[in-house]
């Protein structure tokens, strides 16, 4: 039986997937042509040796978004988008930039890698961007970066990361570590802490401000007690916080990120410390993040940023008065929202003083462009592309806002690479 | 309904040889000729990327559909590929000796002894055709000598992606960590900046990918292919005839992973970075999931499905970014709940509605109940469900 049925069965199955290869490939097909329509002169032009393919003759200029709109990033990256498309609604309603109109072309990151690598890509090539800003994660920014050397485009990214970087591409509006971990650990210092105990999530940055700190700590006399690493949305911190609690800490430095700074928190709170005792220094906490942990959990801790909802400033008031207007009074800004904001002005301010849309004539006008940001004046540094930002050392308080009790003596200096500190050598 | 009159009818167009290299003729036209001619740089190197999962999505065609072993963790080997070759192109872009930029940021500049052996192009090679299959070997040895299998096999191979991934990122210090590996200046010499050899990279995919269907197709055909199918409907008969149903699966599961490791390995000089988002558990059920929406039993189904869903995800995205992964969701719920054997089984519904008469009184679906798209063969998963529900039982 067997013998007979089996040739039976395979001609129905060659059938089958013939059928199936021909409706799939005319799919493919109709796909892909759809996709070079669309694309029209675009493609042939970037084909042509890498040549910019940008669009400056009408009067209007395309710039890419590009942030996490779906997967796990989504909900701190779309308060990134928002403020970007306030920035940019702001910038039109003021006569644009040389006086043209900006034309959003958004694109969703979806918390990958690889396809922020692939829309980066789509942006300069397909749909000739100016410049591009978003990204978030040092994974996103590091998929990036080969794509807008090799494309010559130019990146803002506008979230604070863990430096040792620096792409003629790229413009990096949010703090280097010199300008957030080091204050933090100088607070830490001037409240004359002894003891430091380490505590972040298990990727990238927390591990390279770790890297820092260590260095930092062996020239300060500072004793690092402990050093614990918990997977990103780790939500079991008993083991860790009974070994923070036993190490004899007087201070904590958080680099935990996400959800698990709600568990971290609430086990901290369990075993009965508290900010006055041994207070947690975090570098990822924003007001955003605030309202998800409790205030409960953490007032009165500390945090490390550039700027925050409290700021005193003229242009603070006017950024977030707008901001709320436009998104809601229960919607708080932070210091990532701010430096999105600040980078779309900053590359205004740049193809203003260069008079024109092209990279080599913006990375030539860099240096110097400021602009009186919400945080207070930055200013762009031609050589790294970072820009100077004032530290702020904030306490978080009751009402889940925070407020700073601590600031830098003026802006700071980018210092990437960290070459002006010595106990630094070696580290890049 | 003997195969007799089948074989004497049959007209010269539908032998099987023909048919194979027609097949390959109108696949090489589509991909070598057509494709490159209306797709600019940028789209050519996206349906690289495709091409490169539809390896992976192949394999699983193999091992899922025809073998019923639901590979849940292909993103392992999909990892061990593309981290080999990325290795390699970061220490040959380091030149002789040299240590790659990762290493000296995250580890303490120095290259671990056991990169140092992928700085030759030769070794990488090998250990990418090699390591992936021999890997799933072993585990499949393991694993099916003790009769592991149905919903147990799915979730161990899927604890294994998510380990995977763990593991690259807790070892930064060697492997770049959460960032994975990227900046990759060259591919074997050739500069990846240059659109020439990144079109050079699409024709390799193209070739590898078509080689890929070629050589499962001669499998399906082959006595171990009928075997193969017969241990996914009937392990124990096979058993008791004399085979070792182990061994069967052991090749099959070796080969999707073998598959899968070169379709890592093409992936990371195209899309210019490997990371652990990429080889975990939710790139692992992605891959499953093109070769489901294009029917896993058939030989296209997969291929053209996960091309079919990567295009879908690109194409939603860039029109709707905001909630694209709304249509994602609601084609999935439309294929699981209307074409459960995938977009292949349309061709066997319209032919169905036709009612060709020399077939309908021959093909009843109830005498060919593991036909691919005909439904009987839902029912025949369920006796599959309950089959190893006993087997597992009976191990416990």
């Amino acid at each position: 039986m067997t013998t007979h049925t089996l040739p039976l069965r395979t001609t129905r199955k060659r059938a089958l997937a013939l059928s199936a290869a021909a409706l799939a490939a005319a799919l493919t097909l109709s796909a892909c042509g759809g996709a070079r329509t669309a694309e029209g002169t675009a493609g042939t032009a970037s084909a042509s040796g890498g040549a910019s393919c940008v669009d400056t003759s009408g009067d209007s200029i395309k710039i890419g978004f590009l942030n996490s709109l779906s997967g796990t990033m989504a909900i701190s990256e779309q308060t990134v988008r928002d403020s970007l498309d306030l920035a940019a609604e702001e910038i039109n309603a003021a006569g644009g930039v040389l006086g043209k109109q900006l034309q959003i072309v958004a694109e969703d990151g979806a918390s990958e890698p690889t396809v922020f690598a692939e829309k980066a890509e789509k942006l300069i090539s397909s749909d000739c961007v100016a410049a591009v800003f978003g990204g978030w994660t040092s994974s996103s920014r590091k998929a990036m970066l080969p794509v807008f050397e090799s494309k010559n485009s130019l990146l803002f990214y506008p979230v604070q990361y863990e430096g040792l970087e620096a792409s003629p591409n790229i413009f990096y509006t949010g703090a280097t570590t010199n300008q957030q971990i080091i204050p933090g650990m100088d607070y830490l210092a001037e409240q004359g802490k002894k003891k430091v105990f380490l505590v972040g999530s298990d990727y990238v940055f927390p591990r390279t401000a770790n890297k820092i700190i260590n260095a930092y700590a062996e020239a300060n006399d500072i004793e690092i007690v402990g050093e614990e690493y918990a997977p990103l949305g780790h939500t079991d911190f008993a083991t860790i916080v009974n070994k923070l609690k036993s190490s004899g800490a007087d201070a904590v430095f958080n680099t935990l990120n996400g959800d698990s700074n709600v568990a971290f928190f609430k086990e901290y709170k369990n075993v009965g410390m508290t900010a006055d005792t041994v207070p947690v220094v975090s570098v990822s906490i924003a007001e955003e993040e605030v309202g998800g942990i409790g205030v409960d959990n953490v007032v009165g801790q500390l945090t490390a940023w550039n700027y925050y909802q409290t700021v005193e400033s003229p242009e603070n008031e006017t950024f977030v008065a707008a901001f709320k207007e436009k998104y809601g009074e229960n919607r708080p800004t932070s210091d990532p929202m701010e430096a999105a904001y600040t980078s779309l002005y900053l590359w205004k301010g740049m193809v203003e003083k260069a008079g024109s849309f092209d990279v080599a004539a913006i990375q030539e006008a860099a240096d110097g462009v400021s602009f009186d940001a919400p945080e207070g004046t930055v200013t762009v540094n031609g050589d790294n592309h970072h820009i100077a930002k004032t530290a702020y050392i904030g306490e978080i308080g009751p009402d889940g806002l925070i407020y700073s009790i601590w600031e830098s003596d003026g802006p700071i200096e980018p210092d990437p690479f960290l070459e002006g500190y010595d106990w630094a050598e070696g580290l890049s | 309904m003997s195969a007799a009159t089948g074989t004497a009818t049959t007209p010269w167009w539908q032998r099987s040889t023909v048919r194979v290299a027609g097949g390959v003729a109108v696949a090489a036209v589509v991909l070598f000729g057509i494709a490159p001619a209306v797709l600019s740089d940028f789209r050519l190197n996206l349906l690289a990327k495709f091409l490169c999962l539809a390896m992976v999505a192949v394999g699983i065609g193999l091992a899922w559909g025809r073998g019923g072993m639901l590979v849940l963790g292909q993103g392992v080997f999909f990892g061990i590929g593309g981290y080999l070759m990325a290795m390699h192109m970061k220490l040959a872009d380091a030149g002789p000796g040299g240590v790659p930029d990762f290493l000296r940021l995250y580890g303490d500049g120095v290259v671990p002894g056991w990169w140092e052996p992928l700085r030759s192009p030769v070794v990488t090679v090998l250990a990418i055709l090699v390591l992936p299959a021999g890997i799933a070997a072993l585990l499949g040895l393991a694993v099916f000598r003790r009769r592991v299998r149905g919903a147990y096999f799915a979730i161990l191979s899927q604890a294994l992606a998510a380990a995977f991934a763990i593991l690259l990122v807790g070892q930064q210090k060697v492997t770049g960590g959460t960032n994975g590996l990227n900046g990759f200046r060259s591919f074997f010499g050739y500069d990846l900046a240059d659109p020439i050899n990144k079109r050079m990279l699409y024709f390799i995919a193209a070739g590898v990918l078509i080689a890929m269907v070629v050589v499962v197709r001669l499998l399906m055909n082959s006595r171990y292919g009928e075997l193969l199918v017969a241990v996914r409907d009937q392990e124990n008969r096979v058993r008791f005839l004399g085979y070792d149903p182990a061994n069967v699966k052991v090749v099959a599961y070796a080969i999707a992973a073998c598959f899968a490791g070169i379709g890592g390995a093409l992936f990371a000089p195209v899309v210019g970075i490997i990371s652990p988002a990429d080889v975990g558990v939710i790139p692992s059920i992605g891959f499953l999931v093109g070769v489901a929406i294009g029917g896993r039993a058939t030989l296209l189904g997969p291929v053209l499905g996960a091309v079919a869903v990567s295009w879908a995800e690109t194409g939603l995205s860039e029109q709707f970014p905001s909630f694209w992964t709304y249509f994602q969701g609601a084609l999935f719920i439309l294929v699981v709940a209307f074409l459960p054997q995938g977009f292949a089984s349309l061709g066997t519904l319209w032919r169905r509605r036709r009612g060709t008469p020399a077939d309908a009184p021959d093909d009843p679906p109830t005498t060919h109940p593991s036909a691919p798209g005909s439904s009987p063969d839902a029912d025949d998963d369920a006796q599959h469900a309950a089959d190893s529900a006993r087997t597992a039982g009976r191990h416990a």
